[in-house]
C-alpha cells in the first residue's frame, strides 16, 4: 500500500472490548462482527490492492440504530467507515484499524413505490438494478446504470454520484435522487429533499451526492423512475482509428443528436470482450463505437438513419444496427462485461476513471499510448464516450515484483494527463484513498481547504472516513483560522460609488 | 447612502471581500440587480456590483460546455447558444416580470445563485443540474474553485450544487461554466380543457407516466389561461397543457399518442410550434401573475410552492378554500404559483399550514420589503437542519459578510 492513513488511536485500539461491548448493547445478535475471521470479508472494496481489518464490523438495520452508533462513537471519538456492497474502485469503503465499519446492508427493503409520482422510497442497501426490478412491472426504470448494477447500492451510488452507460441523456445519481434521510456523525437525523424537487435553502442534497461517506450516513433514499422508452436500438461501428471514432462522437453531438449512450472501445478492450461474451464485435477495426438510439420507432429510425450518415462520413469500416431486443443487449453484454473480460487475459488489471473534454481523446489515446510503452504494461482502453469519461485497464500481474507499483504510477500519470488538458481526476468511481494524494494536481490548498471546512460543518470532529479523499488532514480549528487585519488590506482602486 | 464597489475583474473582487472583512461590513452581491426583491431583505453595508464580470469566455458546442463570467447577461448567452442550434436545457425562468421588473435582464450568475429553471424542469433538471464548475470568492476573501468543465466529475465535493440557489450567502462567484444542450428541433402541445385541478393532476400523470416524453405538464385555470396572453389558446376554460419536443416525425407520432392516452380525460386539442412556444414562455415566466398586469398587482404577493405531484390539486385547493387565490400549476402539479390578495402576513398561515398538511416547501417569490422582512421568505428548517445550514454557512463565510440574512436570519 503506497498510500499513508490516519495514525492509529492507540488509546481506541486499547478499548477495543469496551467499543464492541457498547455497539452490542445499541445493536444486538449478529449485527456486531469482531472475529478476524468473519470481519476479513470486509477488508477491502472493489480496489482489493488495498486491504485493512476494521476495528469491528457493525451491520445495523434501523435509523435509530445508525443513530446511536453514530451519537457512540462521536462521544467515543471513535472513526467510523460507511460501507455499502463494497464495490467501490477507489477504495472508497477501505476500512481503518483503530475505525468502526458500519456496513448497511441490512437496509435492503424498497419501502414504497408511487408510479403516480414517479418516485420510488428505498433503504441505502437496495442494488441499484433491485429498483428497476421493483418497478419494471408497470413499465418504469430507475436510470443511472453502472455497470456494477448488479451488486452495487444505491446509498454506494450516492455516496460516488454513480453514472453508467446512460448518463449523457438520463443524468447521473444526482440528477436521478431527490430526497435522502442523513443521520449526521453526531447522530442527529436531518431530511434533505422529498417527492417534490428543489427544496429551498442550501443543496445540501447535492453535496451528499457524491460525497464519498465522509458527510453523513444515509438511511433512506428517495429516487425519480421513469418510463421505459417505446423502443431502444443500438447500433455497432467499427473504424480504423480512434481518431475517426472520436470524430464520429463529436460529429454526432454537433448534429443536435444525445444518444440514450455512446461507448467506444480500443482494440485490445474488444478483442479481451469478444473472446469473452461472443458478442459478435468486429475483430479488424483499431475502435467500435456502441451508439444507442431510444424513443418512439419513428424517432429510432430516423436518428440511426443520421447516425448511420455521420458514421459513414467518418469512415466507418463496419456497421450494424440491432434487429431485436437480444441483440440489443448483447451488444451491451460485451460493453459491461469489459472489466471482468479484461480480467481473464490478465492476471490483474488496475481501472482508471478520467474525465476529459472528448476532443482531447486521440492526443490522451498517443499519450497513453507512450506511458504503455514507457511503463512496459499494456493498456486496454473503455470509454464513455459521450461525456469524455475514460476507463483505462491497465494490465499487470501482481506476482512480479514491481508490476503494482508500475501501474500506479502509469495510472497517476494518465490522471495527470487528463487534469493537463482540462479534465478531471474521476468521473464515477470516485477519490476514495486511491487518487487521494493526485488532489492538488487539480485543485489549489485553497480549494481543498474550502471543501475540508464543508466537511467540518457536517463533522466536526473529523471521524467519519478520515483518510479518504483529502491528502491532507488537518482539523476544524486549524482550517477555521482567519487572518484579517482591520484597516490595512490591500485595497486598490476599486470603481466606488 | 449605501457604499457601492464596483470591481473591474476577478482579482478586484477578491480585494473587495477582503476590505470588507477588515472593515466589519457586510456585502449585498448584485449583478444586474433584477431578483433584489427576491429572499429576505437583507441589511448590508455595502453594495457589490458585479456587473463588470462580463463576456463569455469559452464555448464549444460539441463539447456541450460555455463558460462565462458572472454577471454576464442570460440574454446574452441564450443568444449565442441558440445561433448554434443549443439552449439552456433547463429553461430559466425570467422572473423580472413577475418581480415588476423590465424582461430580459439578469446574469449567469443570479440565474445560478436563485437556482432558475422553468418547465422543463421536471425532464431536464433546474440550473443545479447544469452548473459544471465556478471560480468564487468566498466570505473568508480567498479565490477558490470547484468542479471543472466536464459533465462527468466526482473529484470532490460537488460545490456548483451548493453555490445553485445559495443566493449569494456563501461566495461571489466570478467565472461560472455550465452545460449546453442540443435544442428540440420542434415542439408542439396537447391540450385537455375544461378540466378541475384534480382532475387536471390525474391527466398530468397519465401523461408524465408514459413513454412520450412530456417536457412540460401545466394546468392553468379559466382565468389564469386568459390571463396567459396566448391568442391561439381558447378563451374561458381551464387548460392543461403537455408539451413534446424533438425531431419532427417524433414529435408527431407522440401528439397523435398523447391525444389517444388522454382522450378518456377531456376534450383535447392541440398546438403547433409557434403556438405551444408562446404559451410555454408565458407559464414559465408566470406570465399571468406579472405585476405589469394589473395596478396594484406588485403588493399582491406570490408564493412558489414545491410538492409531490400527486399532492398538488389537495395543496391548491386548501389555499384556495382560505382565501382568494390565483393558481398555476406547474410541473404536472408539482409547483403551484400561488398569487393573493395583499395582507399583512402575505398569506404565509394559510400557505405554509396547507404546505404543513400536504408535504413540501414554499417560498415567498413577490411581497413588499416590509413583508419580506417579517414573514419567512423561505420555508422554516427542522432545527437540526437549520443548524447545519448555519455551520455550511460559517464554513464560508464565517464572519457573514456575504448577503448575510437573504435566506434566513443570519444565512
Amino acid at each position: 500500500m503506497s498510500v499513508t492513513m490516519p495514525p492509529r488511536d492507540e488509546a481506541v485500539l486499547a478499548r477495543r472490548d469496551q467499543i464492541v461491548a457498547a455497539l452490542r448493547r445499541i445493536v444486538p445478535g449478529e449485527g456486531v462482527i469482531a472475529t478476524e475471521r468473519e470481519m476479513r470479508p470486509y477488508e477491502s472494496d472493489g480496489l482489493t490492492a488495498y486491504r485493512q481489518l476494521p476495528l469491528v464490523v457493525v451491520l445495523p438495520s434501523t435509523t435509530e440504530q445508525v443513530s446511536q452508533v453514530l451519537r457512540y462513537c462521536h462521544d467515543a471519538g471513535v472513526k467510523v467507515v460507511p460501507r455499502g456492497a463494497g464495490t467501490s474502485l477507489s477504495g472508497g469503503a477501505l476500512p481503518l484499524g483503530d475505525g468502526v465499519l458500519l456496513g448497511m446492508a441490512k437496509f435492503n427493503r424498497v419501502r414504497s413505490i408511487d408510479f403516480a409520482d414517479r418516485v420510488a422510497v428505498v433503504e441505502p442497501g437496495v442494488t441499484n438494478l433491485a429498483v428497476t426490478k421493483a418497478v419494471e412491472h408497470a413499465g418504469f426504470y430507475y436510470a443511472p446504470d453502472p455497470s456494477s448494477q448488479i451488486a452495487c447500492t444505491i446509498g454506494g451510488n450516492i455516496a460516488e454520484n454513480s453514472g453508467g452507460v446512460h448518463c449523457l441523456k438520463y443524468g447521473l445519481t444526482t440528477n436521478n435522487v431527490l430526497g435522502c434521510e442523513l443521520v449526521l456523525m453526531t447522530g442527529e437525523v436531518v431530511r434533505l429533499g422529498g417527492a417534490h424537487l428543489d427544496a429551498g435553502g442550501y443543496d445540501l442534497l447535492g453535496i451528499v451526492t457524491g460525497s464519498e461517506g465522509l458527510l453523513g450516513v444515509v438511511t433512506e433514499v428517495t429516487v425519480r423512475i421513469l418510463q421505459k422508452p417505446e423502443t431502444a436500438r443500438a447500433m455497432l461501428v467499427g473504424f480504423g482509428s480512434t481518431e475517426a471514432a472520436g470524430d464520429c462522437v463529436g460529429r454526432i453531438i454537433a448534429a443536435g443528436i444525445i444518444p440514450g449512450g455512446m461507448e467506444m472501445m480500443d482494440r485490445l478492450a474488444t478483442e479481451a470482450v469478444e473472446q469473452f461474451v461472443h458478442a459478435g464485435y468486429p475483430l479488424d477495426v483499431e475502435a467500435i463505437l456502441i451508439v444507442e438510439l431510444d424513443g418512439p420507432r419513428v424517432e429510432c429510425d430516423h436518428l440511426i438513419e443520421q447516425v448511420s450518415g455521420i458514421a459513414r462520413d467518418c469512415g466507418a469500416l463496419t456497421l450494424r444496427v440491432s434487429t431485436s431486443e437480444e441483440e440489443r443487449l448483447l451488444f451491451w453484454a460485451g460493453r459491461k462485461a469489459a472489466f471482468p473480460a479484461v480480467g481473464r487475459i490478465s492476471p490483474d488489471y488496475y481501472c482508471m476513471d478520467g474525465t476529459i473534454p472528448r476532443a482531447k481523446l486521440p492526443y490522451v489515446l498517443q499519450r497513453t499510448r507512450a506511458l504503455s510503452a514507457q511503463y512496459g504494461l499494456r493498456c486496454a482502453n473503455v470509454f464513455h464516450a459521450g461525456d469524455g469519461n475514460l476507463h483505462p485497464l491497465i494490465l499487470y500481474d501482481a506476482n512480479q515484483p514491481g508490476e503494482l507499483e508500475r501501474a500506479e504510477a502509469f495510472g497517476a500519470d494518465i490522471l495527470r494527463l487528463c487534469v493537463e488538458v482540462g479534465g478531471v481526476l474521476t468521473g464515477e468511481h470516485g477519490v476514495g484513498v486511491e487518487k487521494r494524494d493526485l488532489m492538488p494536481t487539480m485543485f489549489s490548498d485553497i480549494d481543498l481547504a474550502h471543501q475540508q471546512r464543508l466537511k467540518c460543518a457536517f463533522d466536526q470532529k473529523g471521524l467519519l472516513n478520515p483518510g479518504k479523499v483529502f491528502p491532507v488532514l488537518s482539523t476544524c480549528a486549524e482550517l477555521g483560522r482567519m487572518h484579517v487585519s482591520g484597516g490595512r488590506l490591500a485595497f486598490p482602486d476599486i470603481p466606488r460609488f | 447612502m449605501t457604499d457601492t464597489l464596483a470591481p473591474r475583474d476577478a482579482g478586484e473582487v477578491e480585494a473587495a471581500v477582503r476590505w470588507a472583512l477588515g472593515a466589519g461590513k457586510t456585502l449585498e452581491i448584485v449583478g444586474h440587480g433584477s431578483k433584489r426583491a427576491f429572499g429576505r431583505p437583507a441589511q448590508t453595508d455595502a453594495t457589490l456590483d458585479l456587473s463588470a464580470l462580463s463576456g463569455v469566455t469559452l464555448y464549444e458546442p460539441t463539447e456541450l460546455v460555455l463558460s462565462a463570467r458572472a454577471a454576464t447577461p442570460i440574454a446574452e448567452i441564450e443568444a449565442l447558444v441558440e445561433a448554434a442550434g443549443q439552449a439552456l436545457a433547463f429553461e430559466p425562468m425570467d422572473l423580472g416580470p413577475l418581480l415588476g421588473q423590465p424582461p430580459g435582464a439578469g446574469t449567469l450568475g443570479g440565474v445560478v445563485a436563485t437556482n432558475l429553471s422553468g418547465p422543463r424542469r421536471l425532464k431536464a433538471g433546474a440550473a443545479r443540474d447544469h452548473v459544471l464548475g465556478f471560480t468564487a470568492v468566498s466570505g473568508r476573501g480567498e479565490t477558490f474553485k470547484a468542479g471543472g468543465r466536464v459533465v462527468k466529475n466526482v473529484t470532490g465535493y460537488d460545490l456548483p450544487k451548493l453555490l445553485a440557489g445559495s443566493f449569494g450567502t456563501l461566495a461571489a462567484m466570478t467565472d461560472i461554466t455550465i452545460k449546453t444542450l442540443p435544442r428540440p428541433q420542434t415542439e408542439a402541445s396537447v391540450l385537455v380543457l375544461g378540466l378541475a385541478p384534480a382532475q387536471a393532476v390525474a391527466a398530468m400523470a397519465a401523461a408524465m407516466g408514459s413513454p412520450f416524453e412530456v417536457s412540460g405538464a401545466a394546468h392553468l385555470p379559466a382565468a389564469v389561461a386568459t390571463a396567459a396572453g396566448v391568442a391561439a389558446l381558447p378563451g374561458g376554460v381551464a387548460v392543461t397543457a403537455l408539451r413534446l419536443e424533438g425531431v419532427a416525425p417524433s414529435v408527431a407520432h407522440r401528439r397523435e399518442s398523447l391525444l389517444a392516452l388522454l382522450a378518456p380525460h377531456g376534450s383535447c386539442a392541440d398546438l403547433d410550434a409557434g403556438a405551444s412556444r408562446a404559451l410555454w414562455r408565458s407559464i414559465r415566466d408566470v406570465t399571468p401573475f406579472a405585476a405589469s398586469e394589473g395596478g396594484d398587482a406588485a403588493a399582491s404577493p406570490v408564493w412558489r410552492v414545491s410538492t409531490a405531484p400527486s399532492r398538488g390539486a389537495a395543496l391548491a385547493a386548501a389555499i384556495a378554500s382560505a382565501c382568494d387565490a390565483r393558481i398555476l400549476f406547474d410541473w404536472a402539479g408539482g409547483l403551484i404559483w400561488v398569487a393573493l390578495p395583499p395582507s399583512p402576513d402575505a398569506g404565509a398561515a394559510v400557505v405554509r399550514g396547507a404546505v404543513a398538511r400536504c408535504g413540501g416547501h414554499a417560498t415567498l417569490v413577490r411581497a413588499p420589503a416590509a413583508v419580506r422582512a417579517v414573514v419567512d421568505v423561505f420555508e422554516p428548517q427542522p432545527a437540526a437542519l437549520a443548524a447545519l445550514t448555519r455551520r455550511v454557512k460559517e464554513s464560508f463565510d464565517p464572519q457573514g459578510v456575504l448577503g448575510s440574512g437573504r435566506l434566513w436570519a443570519g444565512v
